[in-house]
């Protein structure tokens, strides 16, 4: 894999910006995309564009093989044993919410417990904090290692048999930890409850097996692994989502409707009310193609590796804190003694360098790191060493900068 | 653009250097506002007798632009009517969004006018200044 031939497909990244080259580290927030998802796209409104699912003409049975075709797609992308098992929504927020809002309002009871870690993204906790206060259900976290690791003992300590439901990110946001989440899922089976898993950082930059990983629900965002943005998937186990009821009713997700009742498709379908992201889930269709034909496995090696070299790279440099341990994936976290991130980033950009500052929608987790806010820079495979270095050198000049300014 | 349209040497003394950084234990009116997006938090204490802003101190964590601002602000309506003070809030919009204004009465002010170039640092700048408009609302309801 050549992450510079690669970033020769990608349009947006062959741009100055403030007069330098564009260097783009906010992957973590969204991912660029490659010129043939941008086509599929263009191709799919200029030639195959109608309603899915109902027409009789040509047009909507092509928007219907494309959307389906797309979701059988993503069922190999995630080695699913069935497409029905592949729910698409608008990203990895949606997915959540109905496995919250769904699946988890039907089976808690009062005093059942909801078990997260405490790196989680406000869209795998704020779902799950309104699921325990409308169901009398309660939170209990597993404790997090000084580093940001969960231990498998801490699991296993945490879940009781009044544990229901499991969720856990699968790749920190913040912290670039990779959790053990097939070992996790394991334990939550022996207490009988489900496992859900965050894939939001996972999905972009790995091989996901989910039935290796034995979860019941994974969630995922297209923007974050070259596609569209608006398009997501929640995959889960089929008899679960058979059982679940819709959490949006209307057109599309029906199979029998009179004045005062009606019945639903069965899943994923029954999930998808209202016409889908059609041009959507071909451009994720087209991404995982691309992704695919990379090599998931290279680009998990190229990320880990990459985020390994900035930590190092990183440490070397005085004043700069880094989050999170050395193993680690895709991202670094950090901040420069005594300026704040969002004059780091400002400084940053002003070289043409695209990193984020602030909280990473991880509130808790901030203030559990002491901190109110970092900044993070974040790669894909069209990211290299060079880029690195030129964060680097920036960040030293940030440092002289305010050396000077605040000296 | 130039880091030191920004980073203005009158705004890094401030940021180093806050004036009315603290807290007041006489009554006062006490606003605390956030900006969501980013985490920068801010307390300010306002002391208001018959109309004219007699102490304002602050409390807070954020980046150089708004705590310099927020030292900035606090310096600034000490002994001005609310009505004043909600005029130079104003003046201070005006100059976020690019327009050219000038505070006579307190010149340090003019030198975050570059922050309107750099349209994501606005709401940093302006943090202060919204709490007071908070701050000054509060105080007239009760």
């Amino acid at each position: 894999m050549n992450p510079l031939e690669l970033r020769k497909q990608f349009p947006i990244l062959d741009q100055e910006v403030n007069g330098h080259p564009l260097v783009y580290l906010d992957n973590a927030a969204s991912s660029q995309k490659p010129r043939r998802v941008i086509d599929a796209i263009v191709r799919y409104y200029e030639h195959d564009h109608a309603n899915v699912h109902r027409g009789v003409h040509t047009l909507a049975s092509r928007a219907t093989d494309a959307y389906e075709g797309a979701r059988e797609k993503v069922a190999r992308f995630l080695n699913a044993a069935s497409e029905r098992e592949i729910v698409f929504t608008r990203g990895t927020t949606s997915a959540l919410n109905i496995v919250a809002r769904s699946y988890a309002r039907a089976v808690l009871r009062e005093g059942d417990e909801i078990v997260l870690t405490p790196m989680e993204h406000h869209a795998n906790l704020i779902p799950w904090q309104q699921a325990a206060k409308a169901t009398g259900a309660v939170l209990r976290y597993i404790p997090m290692q000084p580093d940001g690791r969960i231990l498998l003992e801490d699991v296993e300590a945490t879940l009781t048999d009044r544990t229901k439901i499991v969720s856990v990110t699968h790749v920190s946001n913040v912290l670039g930890v990779v959790n053990p989440v097939k070992e996790i899922a394991a334990l939550a089976h022996r207490r009988g409850a489900v496992m859900v898993v965050d894939g939001a950082q996972s999905a972009p930059h790995m091989k996901v097996d989910v039935r290796d990983i034995d979860c019941d629900f994974y969630a995922f965002s297209g923007h974050k692994m070259c596609g569209p943005t608006g398009i997501g998937v929640l995959y889960g186990k089929l008899d679960l989502l058979d059982r679940m009821e819709p959490v949006e009713y209307g057109g599309e997700m029906i199979e029998h409707v009179d004045y005062y009742d009606a019945t639903w498709k069965e899943s994923p379908w029954r999930f998808e009310g209202g016409t889908p992201i059609i041009a959507g889930a071909v451009g994720l269709a087209a991404a995982i193609d691309f992704l695919t034909e990379v090599g998931m496995d290279e680009i998990d090696r190229h990320s880990a590796a990459l985020a390994r070299y900035a930590y190092d790279r990183l440490s070397a440099i005085e004043g700069v804190t880094l989050y999170g341990p050395r193993e680690r994936t895709g991202l670094v976290t950090f901040n420069l003694d005594g300026i704040h991130p969002h004059d780091v980033a400002t400084v940053l950009d002003t070289e043409g360098i695209a990193i984020r500052a602030g909280h990473h929608c991880c509130q808790p987790l901030m203030r559990k790191l002491g901190v109110t806010a970092t900044a993070r820079a974040s790669f894909y495979l069209y990211n290299t060493e060079e880029d690195v270095e030129r964060l680097a050198a920036a960040l030293i000049k940030a440092k002289e900068f305010f050396g000077h300014a605040i000296g | 653009m130039q880091l030191d349209e920004l980073y203005r040497r009158v705004i890094m003394d401030h940021y180093k250097n806050p004036r009315n950084r603290g807290t007041m234990d006489e009554d006062s009116v006490t606003v605390n506002l956030n900006n969501p997006s980013c985490g920068d938090r801010i307390q300010l204490q306002l002391k208001v007798e018959d109309g004219v802003v007699k102490l304002a101190k602050y409390t807070g964590e954020g980046c150089s632009i708004s705590m310099s601002s927020a030292s900035m602000m606090t310096d600034a309506i000490r002994g001005k009517t609310l009505d004043e003070a909600l005029g130079m809030a104003d003046k201070f919009s005006a100059m976020m969004q690019g327009q050219p204004v000038e505070f006579e009465e307190y010149e340090d002010l003019e030198a975050l006018a570059g922050v309107s170039k750099f349209p994501a640092r606005i709401k940093c700048a302006t943090l202060a200044w919204n709490a007071l408009r908070k701050g000054i609302e509060a105080g007239r309801r009760s």
